[in-house]
């Protein structure tokens, strides 16, 4: 069974006026349709307006589509009897680390959603403090969030998630309001988790580094899955990247101009390791 | 820096006091305040004393902690004794200087009414050093649980407290923020009436407004995504549960309490005027 | 124009458990009509020091030049300074508040006490050098998208006709292509408004394309203070401190390391390519 799956979807909004009238239909999301094998690392790239962070959105029933199905580990998100079996499934952690924490120490915030789903208190314990070391925060249980730095208050996030034991962990552009280490620190933990937990994990996100190593990649723009394939598939489309508003890193555009000036170089070069080996071999 | 300021500055420390369940801290401290009005004689207040210094040294916080709690009530404190001493007749007059006179009865109300109020304030401070506001809130929740048959949300203002207490440093640190951004635009804050000094208000606190709403509705889309729906189903990872110790604090306050109200009001006992 | 800081020291919460000295004798000189870029960790006191610069925050010691007079001089007047510093925040887009974005962008002139007809000039001027279009003039200011309300935000500080920018951190939170139309925007700002321009980031690679000149600060102190290329050669002392060099920076001296004879200094793509096809082509003609 896919662990998500979505057939046509779209999702409308109404456009309204100075005054509130409706004056038409906007759609962020435009027909799509894919699935995600279990134990997958997806990425999904795209600009702000996109519509990735509202396909997002519907992996655990925040949203429901307008027309189309969205299942989640073979549930439709559409019917309201599976409405938290979805969202224990399917966790999500957000772009602002502040305006999703809820406890005023560590421990407490993570325990928040075993509490919801009315797990035994000691077993809380146990689901805290596991998630706690596989994020490597155990040691600032006791610690008030607002101590704590960007990248450390979304590693809180995570294992608040992981707490919840999805099968699937949605990450909306996680990194997005945070600097280099703060990015490279949650980039890090979502890996390792990846690694030992084996769930399936989908970064929503508009930096190409975070995804060469991704299994898979779909690229949004205006509502549509307008490219998708392995990173290195996708790097090697500079060009159609660059138009799509994607950053593509600068180890890849530099392959790409010393292939467009003559060199050997395969396309679709992922990491400075690979370009370096290539171009000394080439001397 | 702004995130450093505690609300209701609770201070850390390992004391029988600090671990107590906060029930038992909402309720001793609610029957000692009351408490201290029943008593009509000295003696009373004694026994208030022994009870709260008692408390105090329990706790490990050091006295200057308590007292701090009295500064901003200084003024009243003055006002009310002021008030008390100088306007109340009754038995012997003690001082009479041109137009300012001083009774018997007047000096011992002022006295009774400073100690009732400085007691209640030294009461009032321990309490919220040593319990944590959200020990408060979970607390109160608790206590409070029997209003749900009157269909009064419990769960949901104690959820809503603790929502707010986590935010307020947030919510201060963005004010400063704004607060800047705007005076970096040639705001002033400063001169100006009463009216322009409101209007200049306008451009923080729109901000801040906007931004409380926007924190609200992502919090409320995170809440939901981790699968939270009312109170109903909830358990909770640190359930208040009373231990022994718990017990013996409710016996030792109860004991106080008749003590005091017993010996205040039924025990005779005169020294000079009190 | 010019900015001139001597010994600047800034200590928050002195006497306090939570006593942070956030800079550190700080010395440096910012002449007119440089485009200058300040980088650091968060905690590094970046955006500390700025708030130095417009008479925001205080220096706890130390002298604040500008123009050649000390701003922490008797009757100095900080409001004309801010007039003539224009700081910009993370996030900009935070301060809207008026009833539309002409209004908004308004706020600043007329504190400044201009007349009405004045200020919407000047509100008007700023925000075409945003680039934001005429239509959305009157739209409420939080019905635009969020990089078109950054770019009010930033009209708004512009309307003032300051004679320095300051930015701090203006491409967070923008998407690749937002980010890139944010700081060409600001490049041609400094050219063609004959602005200084300090730019705040903890991205190197988007500051190394339009800087003169690189600050970067660790813990207080001025780390270094060059120009980029001279910069980007410590890119091993820049790592330590959790910074890091253009991904290009690394790649040349990796390849140098290896053998190829290619220019370490490189830090665009351009420079990088033009290096590597010359290295090879001469390793071939020797060959």
């Amino acid at each position: 069974m896919k662990m998500i799956k979505t057939d046509k979807l779209v999702f409308e909004y109404a456009k309204r006026d100075e005054e509130g009238n409706i004056i038409g239909k906007s759609r962020a999301i435009d027909e799509v349709s894919l699935d995600i094998e279990p134990g997958q690392f997806i990425a999904i790239l795209g600009h702000n307006g996109s519509g990735k962070s509202t396909l997002a959105k519907h992996m655990n029933a925040l949203l429901v589509p307008s027309d189309g199905t969205m299942w989640v580990d073979g549930m439709d998100t559409k019917e309201d009897e599976h409405l938290w079996d979805v969202r224990q499934s399917a966790g999500m952690v957000f772009q602002n680390p502040d305006n999703q924490i809820i406890g005023t120490v560590v421990e407490e915030d993570v325990g928040f959603g075993p509490e919801n789903l009315g797990v035994p208190t000691e077993e809380i314990w146990q689901r805290v403090e596991d998630s706690l070391k596989a994020v490597g925060m155990i040691e600032y249980r006791h610690h008030s969030p607002n101590k704590l730095s960007g990248g450390q208050k979304q590693r809180v996030a995570i294992a608040g998630v992981m707490a919840m034991r999805p099968k699937c962990i949605v990450l909306d552009e996680p990194t997005a309001m945070l600097d280099p280490n703060g990015r490279k620190e949650v980039l890090r933990s979502v890996m390792e988790l990846r690694k030992r937990e084996h769930i399936t994990v989908i970064l929503i996100t508009h930096y190409m580094e975070e995804v060469v190593d991704a299994d898979h990649v779909f690229v949004m723009d205006h509502g549509h899955v307008v490219m998708q394939g392995t990173p290195r598939e996708i790097f090697s489309q500079v060009d159609t990247l660059k138009h799509y508003r994607l950053d593509v890193p600068q180890v890849t555009i530099l392959a790409d101009e010393l292939r467009k000036r003559g060199l050997d170089i395969p396309a679709g070069v992922l990491k400075k390791e690979e370009l370096v080996e290539i171009l000394c071999r080439l001397n | 820096m702004i995130r450093d300021i505690t609300i209701g500055q609770y201070y850390p420390a390992d004391s029988r006091i600090h671990k107590l369940d906060p029930r038992v801290k909402i309720v001793c401290t609610l029957l000692y305040l009351i408490s201290l009005f029943t008593f009509k004689s000295i003696l009373g207040y004694v026994l208030a004393t022994v009870f709260l210094f008692g408390c105090i040294k329990l706790s490990k916080v050091p006295f200057k902690f308590i007292v701090r709690g009295l500064k901003p009530i200084v003024i009243l404190l003055l006002i009310t004794v002021g008030f008390n001493l100088f306007l109340t007749p009754g038995g012997e007059t003690l001082v009479h200087v041109g137009f300012i006179k001083i009774t018997e009865y007047g000096l011992s109300t002022a006295v009774y009414m400073a100690i009732r109020l400085i007691y209640l304030i030294m009461g009032s401070s321990l309490m919220t050093l040593t319990t944590t506001p959200n020990s408060l809130t979970d607390g109160l929740e608790k206590l409070l649980h029997p209003l749900n048959k009157l269909h009064v949300p419990v769960h949901e203002i104690s959820m809503m407290m603790s929502i707010a207490l986590r935010f307020i440093p947030i919510l201060l640190e963005e004010t400063d923020k704004i607060m800047k951004a705007q005076i970096a635009r040639g705001a002033d804050m400063e001169s100006g009436n009463l009216i322009q000094k409101a209007k200049a208000m306008i451009p923080i606190l729109v901000p801040l407004f906007v931004s409380a709403f926007r924190r609200a509705n992502d919090l409320a889309m995170a809440m939901e995504a981790r699968c939270y729906r009312g109170g109903d189903g909830r358990t909770k990872m640190k359930p208040l549960i009373y231990k022994s110790t718990d017990h013996v604090a409710y016996l030792i306050t109860i004991l106080y309490v008749v003590a005091a109200f017993v010996v205040g009001r039924y025990v005779p006992f005169k020294l000079w005027i009190f | 124009m010019s900015i001139k800081l001597e010994h600047i020291n800034y200590v928050y919460s002195e006497g306090t458990a939570y006593e942070k000295h956030a800079l550190k004798d700080v010395s440096l000189e910012i002449p007119h009509g440089e485009f200058v870029g300040i980088i650091g960790h968060t905690g590094s006191g970046k955006s500390t020091l700025i708030q130095h610069l417009n008479g925001l925050i205080k220096a706890t010691s130390g002298a604040l030049y500008y123009n050649g007079e000390n701003i922490y001089g008797e009757n100095y007047n900080l409001r004309e300074l801010r007039n003539q510093v224009g700081l910009v925040f993370q996030y900009p887009e935070h301060q809207l508040f008026e009833v539309n974005v002409l209004q908004d962008v308004c706020f600043g002139p007329k504190n400044q006490g201009l007349s009405p007809e004045e200020c919407e000039k000047r509100a008007r001027e700023a925000l075409q050098l945003v680039g934001l279009k005429e239509k959305y003039y009157d739209h409420s200011p939080f019905d635009l998208s969020g990089g078109q309300k950054r770019r009010a935000a930033i009209a708004g500080v512009l309307a003032m006709r300051p004679k320095v920018l300051v930015l701090d951190e203006p491409t967070a939170g923008l998407d690749p292509k937002g980010r890139d139309e944010i700081l060409d925007q600001i490049a041609y700002l400094h050219e063609k408004a004959d602005m200084t321009v300090i730019l705040v980031s903890h991205s190197m690679e988007d500051i190394a394309k339009y800087v003169d000149r690189i600050i970067v600060m660790n813990k207080g102190s001025v780390m270094f203070n060059d120009v980029p290329k001279k910069v980007f050669a410590h890119y091993k002392e820049l790592e330590s401190v959790g910074l890091a060099a253009p991904q290009v920076t690394y790649i040349m001296h990796e390849l140098k390391e290896k053998g190829m004879d290619v220019p370490t200094d490189a830090t665009t793509i351009e420079e990088a390519a033009d290096g590597i096809m010359k290295a090879l082509k001469k390793e071939r003609a020797a060959k």
